[in-house]
């Protein structure tokens, strides 16, 4: 026994799914982490909130939106149509897109709780040693918030991993395009072979525990690290 | 040396909190040389004007002038990062995920004028950080730390240095420590320091100019010695007021461990701390370790006595207590004493009297 061939497969969509997400989020989640941790605006409230979305809705009625939104007469459906792209929906590159919706709050916020601890004062320093604001950014905001980044990077990955809802609202169920690991064993088991099923859930099972306690160890050290040794 | 001096009008009103309102009010012309302390109580916007001069407070409609370079006026704010300032922060402000030596480099990287391999070894030498820049600052002590964040300000060959309570969270002994650190800066550079304090003597021991902060209004601004002499200052400093007086040693008592420092009021004999002779020396006399007699008395344990004359009595902020001003040469000294004894002694402005001087402290 072990994985077939479509078990193989799905692991390997899944991992690129993961991948593409996880690097897409870190682009546009930092910019958006970075905004929400430096800005006094009153807008600040409702965009952490819609950000935040994905953790409370069930992932159904985001899929149901987004189905409809990228659907053939749905706003982005229109665009993407116009540009030749067709629709997204049952596709790979739709998979993705709702992936980094519902993976955002995932990953926004361990960056922007690291970027808020950072606090003010680093900063003035850094302008007060001749560095420009993006210059600051590279050389300060990003290295002092870097567990935050790791803990976003591992969150984000491991929860795109872990989805299943919106994938199958969006995604359907099509071999190497949106068959990932989750709608496969949602497979086996509809197929009632338990054993197949049996393997990839218990492979689910080892990745996320040592993911989740791999990150609790990257924490825990980087804490003591941190401590000051007296003043 | 260029005699423009510095300018700085700030003008900000914000509320502090939300019952008390705080504003910023100061026009002050300031010495393109040596060190200007500005001293206050906390809250007495010392911080904020040392901040403003920085730019990292923006203080619209203000106005700033450094050796004839506008860095802010009307529409113009030069952003802090084009400012040629060196900063000291109060706590420990080493990036954390940088050793001291990167520390310093990211400093040196970003300066417009590099420093060279000469220079670069006489600060760390004149900081004493030759031997732990390996280290990240979670590994140094505060005293360290600080020095570090003194070194990397001036490794950017700032225009002005300006330093807001660098030593503010150190415990005394590590005070002590960094003091002749600071001290070497001052002698060492030709560039102008605003050194932001509450520390009566530190100001005391470091500054040539003085500006006292109080509500936000700069209340009273000039040389030191007579900022400290003036007995009308809204601030009212009780036992750490005093005056400070420069002389040059012209003798040494090797038996006592005494040195005999020369002003223009007379001498004064201080304790001997190594200085060689023809140096001046800065020496602090507390108004509280000031008594007056009528007559020289020479059967006391006290060593300095200088004849004076007063110019002015004033109450004291203690109901029992005068402030007497006196001018002895072209010093001043000031005497606290009791109303009685101004009564029983019938002191008045004009008349001669022998100020004895319990202690005097040689603090450089």
């Amino acid at each position: 026994m072990g994985f077939t061939d479509a078990d193989i497969n799905a692991i390997f969509l899944t991992l690129k799914l993961a991948g593409t997400v996880t690097c897409l989020l870190l682009v546009i989640g930092t910019p958006i982490a970075w905004w929400l941790a430096r800005t006094h605006s009153w807008l600040k409230g409702p965009i952490s909130a819609v950000v935040a979305l994905p953790l409370v809705l069930p992932p159904t009625v985001l899929g149901f939106y987004l189905l409809i939104v990228m659907g053939p007469n749905g706003v982005v459906g229109q665009i993407t149509q116009a540009m030749g792209l067709g629709t997204l929906p049952f596709t790979f590159s739709g998979l993705v897109v709702a992936s980094v919706l519902y993976s955002m709050p995932f990953v926004v916020q361990p960056i922007q709780n690291a970027m808020e601890a950072i606090g003010e004062r680093p900063l003035e320093v850094a302008a007060t040693l001749r560095a420009g604001p993006w210059d600051t950014f590279f050389s300060v905001v990003i290295p002092l918030a870097k567990p935050g980044f790791v803990t976003a990077a591992i969150l984000g990955f491991a929860h795109t991993v872990g989805e299943f809802g919106v994938v199958l609202m969006i995604g359907g169920n099509i071999p190497n395009e949106t068959r990932v690991i989750s709608v496969q064993i949602y497979d086996h088991v509809e197929a009632l072979d338990y054993a197949q099923a049996h393997w990839l859930s218990g492979a689910m099972v080892i990745f996320s525990f040592v993911v989740l306690a791999g990150l609790y160890l990257f924490q825990h050290r980087r804490r003591i690290y941190l401590l000051p040794k007296g003043v | 040396m260029s005699s423009t001096p510095i300018t700085a009008r700030f003008k900000l009103q914000f509320p502090a909190s939300r019952h008390e309102r705080f504003s910023l009010d100061v026009n002050l012309k300031l010495p393109d040389q040596g060190v200007t302390a500005i001293f206050g109580h906390s809250g007495s916007g010392k911080t904020t004007l040392l901040r403003c001069i920085a730019g990292l407070h923006k203080a619209p409609g203000g106005h700033l002038q450094i050796n004839g370079e506008t860095w802010q006026a009307d529409k113009k704010f030069l952003p802090p990062y084009k400012r040629p300032i060196g900063y000291v922060f109060q706590e420990s402000s080493l990036f954390p995920h940088l050793t001291a030596r990167e520390n310093l480099a990211f400093a040196i990287k970003r300066s417009t004028n590099r420093i060279s391999d000469t220079d670069y070894r006489q600060i760390l030498s004149l900081m004493g950080i030759e031997n732990i820049l390996n280290q990240h600052p979670s590994e140094l002590s505060g005293g360290e730390r600080q020095r570090v964040a003194i070194a990397r300000a001036l490794m950017i060959h700032p225009r002005i240095l300006l330093l807001d309570e660098p030593l503010a969270a150190l415990d005394f002994a590590r005070k002590q420590d960094i003091l002749p650190y600071l001290e070497r800066v001052r002698e060492q550079s030709a560039i102008p320091i605003i050194y932001v304090s509450h520390a009566a003597d530190e100001v005391a021991r470091l500054a040539d100019h003085l500006v006292v902060m109080d509500q936000g209004r700069a209340v009273a601004q000039g040389p030191l010695k007579e900022v400290l002499a003036n007995l009308d200052l809204p601030i009212k400093l009780g036992d750490d007021s005093g005056v400070v007086i420069e002389g040059r040693i012209t003798e040494r008592d090797v038996d006592w461990h005494l040195v005999r420092a020369e002003f223009s009021g007379g001498s004064l004999w201080v304790r001997d701390t190594g200085e060689a002779l023809g140096q001046v020396i800065r020496i602090r006399i507390l108004a509280r370790d000031v008594s007056l007699a009528l007559q020289p008395h020479d059967d006391t344990s006290i060593l300095n006595r200088l004849q004076g004359e007063i110019l002015e009595i004033t109450p004291d902020e203690n109901e029992a207590i005068s402030s007497v001003k006196l001018r002895v040469g072209n010093d001043y000294l000031i005497s606290r004493v009791t109303h009685r004894s101004v009564h029983h002694l019938e002191l008045a402005p004009g008349r001669q009297i022998w100020a004895q001087i319990k202690s005097a402290a040689v603090v450089r």
